[in-house]
């Protein structure tokens, strides 16, 4: 069996402190894996932007482990987390987050910079991902010389620049309209295809449900289902993982 | 080349008016500190004039002497041990003290009389534009240096005055030769000196030493200190750092100029922190997305340390121009404001350093992020 990208094993997260404490997320088991791309489904609160920062070594758990490429990250502090998003995650936001006092071939070229990296190749290396999500023409443009979904573009690339282990796209459709939100979901896809990268795309918009090769349901901060993307909207709800355990990795349907 | 240097010249410009006003705080701060730190020198080489400028390897005085205006005497007969002592070659008596000059015109003025054997030398006057050293041999000669004309009351050579109920007659002009006290000097031979502040015949201020050919000049001073009486021994270096001490630190005028400098360090460093701190609350999703990107908490303070060294080197190129106009305009007054390399490489590295120093507080402000704010706004 191909090596989970990332892996998370029994995750519980409790967040806030106090009598305003939450669990935001109740024993979750989620594999990554590469030359797949996952949608994370579930309302508001259900967990999935706190599972997507546990995945993405942002958040380290309350309990449970992450593994980032075998690598468990127990015990990691701020700055070994913050190298292992550097050389293994690639980070998509819902409102892009680009420097818009920067090109848009510079804002790719972060990726690399704060890796070390600031080398002619790696001014090359950001046009040629620029390129490849469609924008070799823009590369001198700012972000506010871009539509939403150009600048939603730029985000990819640089995202990708690095070659990733894992892309990880919170809600990256949902400042945009369909046309460019299917797009850039079909640009995902594409990138999905790389077997040694696994994409993981957050959303709640059941119209880009054809873009996954896999669709978890997540609710009240566990896994209620996970079923292959091209039969998700025919499946029913299930129950909660934490009840019945469905959620573990060898329970699952694919 | 790495994108810090942009990042940080971009986040610097984005906002103009803010980046002008760290700008202005830092040339103002820059300023002050130069005028405080250029008048420090200048006071420190102005308090020294005389002592630069006389002919000595060693200066014999009386014990306990703080400064060279310190009108102590000594005893004529050191001056005959003195040359007694081997490797001293020389010793000229200097007799210094303050007269009154009575303007022809009407009313008096303090002067300090500075006095020297004009055949063995000492202290005479330098920078002569016009007149002899000869002339002041010249019953009633004295020479004056041409910026106290209008306070003395005369228009140059040749004019009359009178000090201590005797006749002078201005034979010699000097130029630059200042006060810092605002006393004009007044220069001329031994006796009349004596006979202007009243010192005894047999009394001096100073002998000035010159040692042989070849003598080592400490052994000499040492030798002079060991079969003198009652008298302190100085290399010229020594009485140039005690004169100096005394004024600057004994008077309090030092500190004071060193409290200013230190103000304005205080007030530059809190302008800037204040502009970084905010330009920083400004800009903190960007630093977050850096570190949600996996960027090194390193990488981020280079980048706010980078926004602070962009504002001292701009703020400091402008400070040294304002600067420059204030050196030149001070340049005839009692009291210039120096300015030399080392003291302009010394106020570049404290504008570096006060620019880093108000980077604190944005760095802790960044260091504080949490990457995971990038997915709430």
């Amino acid at each position: 069996m191909i090596e989970p990208v990332v892996q998370a094993v029994d995750i519980v997260k409790w967040l806030g402190k106090g009598a305003a404490q939450v669990q935001a997320l109740k024993g979750i088991s989620l594999a990554l894996r590469g030359g797949e791309l996952t949608l994370l489904m579930g309302p508001s609160g259900s967990g999935k932007t706190t599972l997507l920062s546990i995945l993405g070594c942002m958040l380290t758990p309350t309990r449970g482990t992450v593994r980032m490429r075998g690598r468990s990250t127990e015990g990691a502090g701020p700055e070994e987390l913050a190298k292992l998003r550097r050389e293994h995650v690639g980070f998509i936001f819902q409102s892009y987050h680009l420097f818009p006092t920067l090109t848009a071939t510079d804002n790719v070229r972060l990726a690399l910079d704060v890796r070390g990296d600031n080398s002619a190749r790696a001014i090359a290396k950001s046009k040629d991902a620029l390129a490849m999500v469609g924008l070799a023409g823009k590369v001198n443009a700012f972000p506010l010389e871009l539509s939403g979904g150009e600048q939603q573009r730029v985000a990819i690339a640089r995202a990708i620049v690095g070659e990733p282990s894992a892309v990880l796209a919170d809600e990256p459709t949902a400042s945009l309209d369909g046309e460019n939100g299917n797009a850039i979901m079909t640009l995902l896809a594409e990138i999905a295809k790389d077997s040694s990268r696994g994409v993981l795309v957050v959303a709640h918009d059941p119209r880009i449900l054809c873009f996954a090769d896999r669709v978890v349901h997540i609710e009240d901060g566990c896994i209620i289902r996970e079923e292959r993307g091209d039969a998700a909207l025919k499946k029913d709800h299930g129950e909660c993982a934490a009840h019945d355990r469905a959620d573990k990795p060898d329970r699952m349907e694919n | 080349m790495s994108l810090i240097y942009r990042l940080a010249s971009r986040n610097l410009l984005h906002d103009r008016l803010r980046f002008i006003a760290t700008v202005i705080g830092i040339v103002f701060s820059v300023v002050l500190v130069t005028i405080q730190l250029g008048l420090y020198l200048g006071f420190g080489r102005i308090v020294t004039t005389m002592i630069d400028h006389a002919s000595a390897d060693l200066w014999i005085m009386p014990p306990g002497t703080k400064c060279f205006e310190d009108p102590s005497t000594l005893d004529e007969r050191t001056r005959f041990q003195a040359l007694s002592i081997e490797g001293v070659a020389q010793a000229a008596p200097v007799v210094i003290g303050y007269a009154d000059w009575r303007i022809p015109a009407g009313g008096t003025f303090p002067v300090f009389i500075v006095a020297s054997d004009l055949r063995e030398g000492g202290l005479l006057p330098w920078n002569l534009v016009e007149g002899s050293l000869e002339a002041l041999a010249i019953p009633g000669a004295v020479a004056v240096d041409r910026s106290y004309f209008d306070r003395l009351g005369i228009h140059g050579i040749g004019a009359n005055a009178e000090i201590r109920g005797q006749k002078v007659e201005v034979r010699a002009v000097t130029n630059g030769i200042r006060s810092f006290t605002t006393t004009p000097y007044v220069f001329t031979t031994l006796d009349r000196g004596r006979a202007f502040t009243a010192t005894p015949a047999n009394k001096v201020t100073y002998f000035l030493v010159r040692v042989s050919p070849g003598a080592d000049v400490e052994s000499v001073r040492r030798r002079l200190t060991a079969n003198l009486s009652d008298v302190d021994v100085l290399t010229t270096a020594d009485f140039r750092d005690r004169s100096r001490s005394f004024w600057l630190f004994g008077t309090g005028a030092g500190f004071a100029l060193f409290a200013g400098a230190l103000l304005g360090m205080v007030v530059g460093t809190v302008i800037v922190a204040q502009t970084l701190y905010s330009s920083t609350k400004d800009h903190i999703n960007e630093f977050a997305t850096l570190r949600a990107i996996g960027s090194s908490r390193l990488y981020i303070h280079k980048v706010i340390v980078c926004q602070a060294l962009i504002s001292a080197v701009i703020g400091f190129c402008l400070a040294a121009g304002v600067g420059l106009v204030v050196v030149a305009a001070t340049a005839d007054t009692a009291l210039p404001i120096v300015m030399t390399p080392a003291l302009t490489l010394v106020l570049f590295l404290l504008t570096l350093l006060m620019c880093v120093i108000s980077a604190v507080a944005a760095i802790v402000q960044v260091t504080r992020i949490d990457p995971v704010m990038v997915f709430t706004r």
